[in-house]
């Protein structure tokens, strides 16, 4: 087999991205097709359904199920305010009697004289998208959100938590430090990007947060510090909800690994510019990894999307898996027969010309091309 | 299994087939087989190729990843299977040469799918422990994959239960409650709670989602007034008709047509999957389920089948003719195998290893198995490390499984004096290892070990079996493609489960019972072919007694007083074994705890090793300190 096909993590200094913007139920498009949007414009909104409050009536005002039609004060479908009475007893000529009332501003949905309760929707609670990234608008789904297309630099994570932010990037460590309390003292790193390092430390992180950075990219951090980041254990690499007031971005990986040097590098060249950052990752079917994106300051340039999925013979790979984790080369063969590991499994594999030199025999699930 | 010819291609003579190529259509791989008649009249596996799904961005059309697999087979196999496009001025869609003819092609094309998550469905029901776990063995022996179960008594209050049920977007839901004749008020409580969050599809946003109603038949024409113009009902007998009956398979069969025509319509390449195939597609879950129910009724056996995969881990067990099926969700070997660590916890993982290890070491190789899912083990360390995963997840999920699959609850039966002291309010699990015949585990960890003795140590030590207990493999993950061709050509799924997918490993001899490591536990006979071997076993030994496949051996094993082999203690057993390429293993290490832990941990798990010749001559001395194997800096 001349190629196959196989993942791999975006490192580029300009590419097009874009960018989809859903609401998560419909609602109203702000935008147009062709409007320029800032990162911070809001493209959609709508309102999610509020909180319902399923009232035992028939229990509250001591009556039988099927009474409780007749008690009704409001019908199915009536906007009430809290406090409003929504059914109420005749008592004893007038007196004793048993009232129920809204627990909060909303709609009465259902009335039941089967189950004896009544069904209260707290008002909608409004939710607004913003446009994430400076650009164009490219394609509209009415009701139902946006893309945004911009040009720039895209930097692919492996690992990230934490949802959208923006700041400037400021390189904060070398790629092969270790990243501590220590890196994080002055002021002027409020609502930074910070870049830089082999190893984060759960004392890093803490005093990033402190000093006010919204996110960090660091290439590793070891991952029992995870779930000290987050507060509990992540168990499957489902995140991005987090509120932790920063995103945390990492590039390589656990343990201590030096961030790659092409990202270190790039990261590095666009010190002081405005980047839009989201350490939402999905390692599931539908694969979401942590970004970081820099547009252009200038737009001109048209630019077709690049990104391959197929592993051919020339092919740029990073071996993903120990041994030889971490480094780079070009693939120079694809056999079409398996090989055998020194795990003794049998696997298909692809040849790789390490940067070094070596020659190395790798699964073909062990590289990721690595795009450039 | 719903009628084949109802939705796709023409109706295809199975009898005519003589050739098929069967797909699986995974979360991350496709799986291709191609099946071939012989000479002598019989089928055969004859390739295997696979392709990474494309269910995803930028392709977002499954049957890419179908093409990609079946040109993967027709690269080994040699013959040619697929067209290039705008050949012979067919359509792009009819890519796949059919029929069979002198110069390609095969006369039929299968599938099942998992892709994209599978069947993702919400059960209900009024009391938990009665029409919700009903509701629950629907759903999961239709395949798939239940991401919550609500009963009136799960003890959320009304509205999280409403704010969860919008959170979780399922495919469908199935609802029962209630006896026939019973309760009411409650089954229409539940579906108030489903009105109220009026929950929409994960696909597909202009179609109404599925809610198949299986309670109460009484309130039926009620719970369909109240969910009208939010969800799709569709009714359907009731799975609890009474306390003392439990009927599953119209809503099965419901949820399975509705899986086809509704939720799998709507996902990406799917209509055109369904367009290719000549029969319909089935959830992979289901397919599996559907063989092992078939080797359980035919071999008259109770079968415990396992299929271990990246995300999840499904367990199947028929046991006195009941079958029974869970999903651990977030047990898996890639996309969930830092959960495994998470759930089992470090020290159950560390006990199979047979090396020291550092937590930090652990928890980092782990981690990064997690957020590259697809890598192999290269080397000695990190295929053990997987291993010992593979264990506790298999642990895990026989755990979750016999807490599932219980008799049913509700019945009113008679308690002895012993049952009132117990004050025990949970029903008798239907699985019993020591009841157990045959163990069938599936799932790349297993099938693909690079010594058969690996999968069958991992059955072994994860499911504990007791008693006499045959142990098989699936030889290349091919169950889900045989499930789905028993449908059709239930003659060609048996020949090319006997010979191509069922390795059949070996017999484990474990007697149940505990005593001091090095006491006498066992004194064994075997009479085989005109040869008699006899020796005795201490406790705390695994020994393998090679007996090739196709022969037979008469096994007399007689356990010292403190140990059971079935006929009680002290008690010998005799019994006729059949041979598997590991052969027989005989685990004194004691049951239902064996000797894992304390001093002298590591020798034991290496001589183990060395007993069953599991690892690689000499991997100890390669292995003095895994850390020399970690992960270098790099730039």
């Amino acid at each position: 087999m001349a190629s196959a096909y196989t993942p791999g993590l975006r490192v580029t200094a300009e590419a097009q991205i874009v960018r989809e913007r859903r609401l998560p139920l419909q609602g109203e498009v702000l935008v147009s097709e062709g409007d320029r949007v800032a990162a911070d414009s809001i493209v959609a909104r709508t309102a999610l359904p509020g909180r319902v409050f399923a009232l035992n009536a028939a229990g509250k005002l001591n009556i039988v199920e099927s009474d409780l039609p007749s008690m009704m004060q409001v019908t199915q479908g009536a906007k009430v305010t809290e406090g409003d009475v929504l059914a109420e007893t005749p008592g004893i000529l007038g007196l004793f009697r048993s009232r129920l009332v809204a627990p909060v501003d909303g709609t009465v949905e259902s009335i039941s004289a089967a189950t004896g309760r009544v069904m209260v929707q707290a008002s909608p609670l409004p939710v607004e998208v913003q446009a994430y990234v400076d650009g164009e608008v490219v394609e509209v789904w009415p009701s139902e959100g946006c893309v945004v297309r911009t040009q720039g630099a895209l930097c692919q994570g492996i690992f990230g938590v934490g949802g959208e932010t923006r700041g400037r990037i400021l390189v904060v460590a070398g790629r092969g430090e270790v990243v501590t309390e220590r890196h994080f003292g002055s002021e002027s790193m409020q609502g930074a990007v910070a870049v830089g390092g082999a190893l984060l430390t759960f004392e890093g992180f803490q005093a990033a947060r402190q000093a006010g950075v919204r996110a960090i990219v660091a290439g590793a951090l070891d991952y029992q510090d995870i779930a000290r980041v987050v507060g509990r254990q992540v168990g499957v690499a489902v995140t991005g909800g987090e509120r932790l007031g920063i995103t945390l971005v990492l590039t390589e990986g656990f343990g201590r690994i030096e961030m790659a040097r092409r990202t270190f590098k790039l990261l590095e060249s666009l010190e002081g510019d405005v980047a839009a950052v989201n350490g939402a990752t999905q390692i599931r079917a539908g694969v979401v990894r942590p970004e970081i994106i820099v547009p252009s300051r200038s737009s001109s340039v048209e630019l077709q999307t690049t990104h391959h999925s197929r592993l051919d013979v020339g092919s740029r790979v990073r071996v993903i898996r120990t041994p030889n984790f971490g480094k780079l080369g070009h693939v120079t063969e694809l056999p079409v027969q398996s090989r055998r590991m020194p795990s003794e499994s049998s696997v298909r594999v692809c040849v790789v010309q390490l940067d070094s030199g070596d020659s190395v025999t790798v699964p073909r699930a062990n590289v990721e091309l690595f795009g450039e | 299994m719903s009628d084949p010819s109802s939705i796709g291609r023409p109706a295809l003579d199975w009898s005519r087939v003589r050739s098929v190529l069967a797909t699986d259509c995974g979360s991350t791989t496709t799986k291709a087989i191609l099946i071939e008649r012989q000479p002598d009249g019989t089928f055969c596996l004859t390739a295997r190729g696979e392709a990474p799904t494309t269910v995803e961005a930028p392709f977002e059309d499954v049957t890419h990843g179908v093409r990609n697999a079946a040109l993967e087979v027709q690269e080994l196999c040699g013959r040619r299977l697929v067209r290039e496009e705008g050949e012979d001025g067919c359509a792009p869609q009819d890519w796949l040469l059919r029929p069979q003819t002198a110069e390609g092609g095969v006369d039929a094309y299968i599938s099942t799918s998992s892709a994209g998550g599978g069947l993702q469905m919400v059960a209900m029901g009024v009391v938990s422990s009665m029409s919700t776990d009903s509701a629950l063995r629907a759903a999961l022996g239709a395949g798939a994959v239940v991401m919550d179960a609500f009963s009136i008594d799960d003890g959320r209050p009304p509205h999280q239960k409403i704010e969860r049920i919008r959170q979780l977007r399922p495919d469908m839901v199935v609802m029962a409650g209630g006896v026939d004749g019973g309760t009411q008020r409650h089954v229409l409580q539940l579906a108030e709670i489903v009105s109220a969050a009026s929950p929409k599809p994960r696909l597909g946003s202009s179609y109404s989602l599925p809610v198949v109603y299986a309670g109460n038949q009484d309130c039926r024409t009620e719970v369909e007034r109240i969910l009208a113009d939010k969800v799709t009902v569709i009714s359907e007998r009731n799975v609890r008709p009474t306390l003392e009956e439990e009927d599953l398979l119209p809503a099965r069969e419901r949820i399975h047509d509705l899986f086809l025509e509704h939720v799998m319509r709507q996902a990406p390449g799917y209509p055109q999957l369904i367009e290719l195939a000549d029969a319909q597609i089935v959830p992979t879950p289901g397919a599996v389920g559907h063989l092992i129910r078939s080797v359980a009724e035919e071999r008259k056996q109770n079968v415990l089948g396992v299929d271990i995969g990246g995300a999840t881990t499904d367990v199947f067990s028929v046991f006195g003719g009941r079958f029974n099926r869970t999903v651990s969700a977030n047990l898996g070997m890639s996309y969930s195998v830092n959960n495994v660590l998470v759930e089992a916890g470090f020290e159950n993982v560390v006990r199979w290893l047979p090396f020291d290890c550092e937590q930090v070491e652990l928890r980092n190789r782990v981690g990064n198995k997690m957020i590259r899912p697809t890598t192999v083990p290269v080397d000695l360390v990190d295929l053990q490390i997987e291993q010992a995963i593979a264990r506790e997840a298999l642990r895990l999920a026989l755990k979750q499984h016999k807490e599932f699959a219980v008799e049913l609850r509700g019945i009113q039966t008679d308690r002895t004096i012993s049952d009132a002291f117990r004050q025990s309010h949970r029903s008798r699990s239907l699985i019993r290892m020591n009841d157990l015949d045959l163990v069938i585990g599936s799932g790349g960890v297993l099938s693909h070990a690079p010594r058969r003795v690996q999968a069958m140590r991992i059955l072994i030590d994860a499911f504990l079996p007791q008693g006499f207990t045959e142990i098989a493999v699936d030889s290349i993950f091919m169950m889900p493609h045989l499930g789905a061709l028993a449908a059709h050509h239930p003659e060609a799924a048996a020949q090319v489960f006997e010979r191509d997918c069922l390795v059949r490993l070996g017999t484990c001899i474990a007697p149940v019972g505990r005593a001091r490591i090095g006491a006498p536990c066992l004194r064994v006979l075997i009479e085989a072919e005109r040869r008699t071997h006899s020796f005795e076993c201490a406790v705390g030994e695994l020994r393998v007694v090679a007996l090739p496949l196709g022969e037979f051996a008469t096994v007399q094993v007689t356990p010292t007083r403190r140990f059971d082999l079935g006929n009680g203690f002290g008690t010998s057993v005799q019994k006729k074994v059949g041979g598997g390429v590991v052969g027989m293993v005989f685990d004194t290490r004691g049951r239902p705890k064996p000797w894992l832990n304390g001093s002298g941990r590591l020798e034991r798990l290496r001589q183990w090793s060395r007993a069953c010749e599991e690892y690689p001559e000499g991997h100890e001395d390669a292995i003095q300190n895994p850390q020399d194997a970690g992960m270098p800096l790099y730039g």
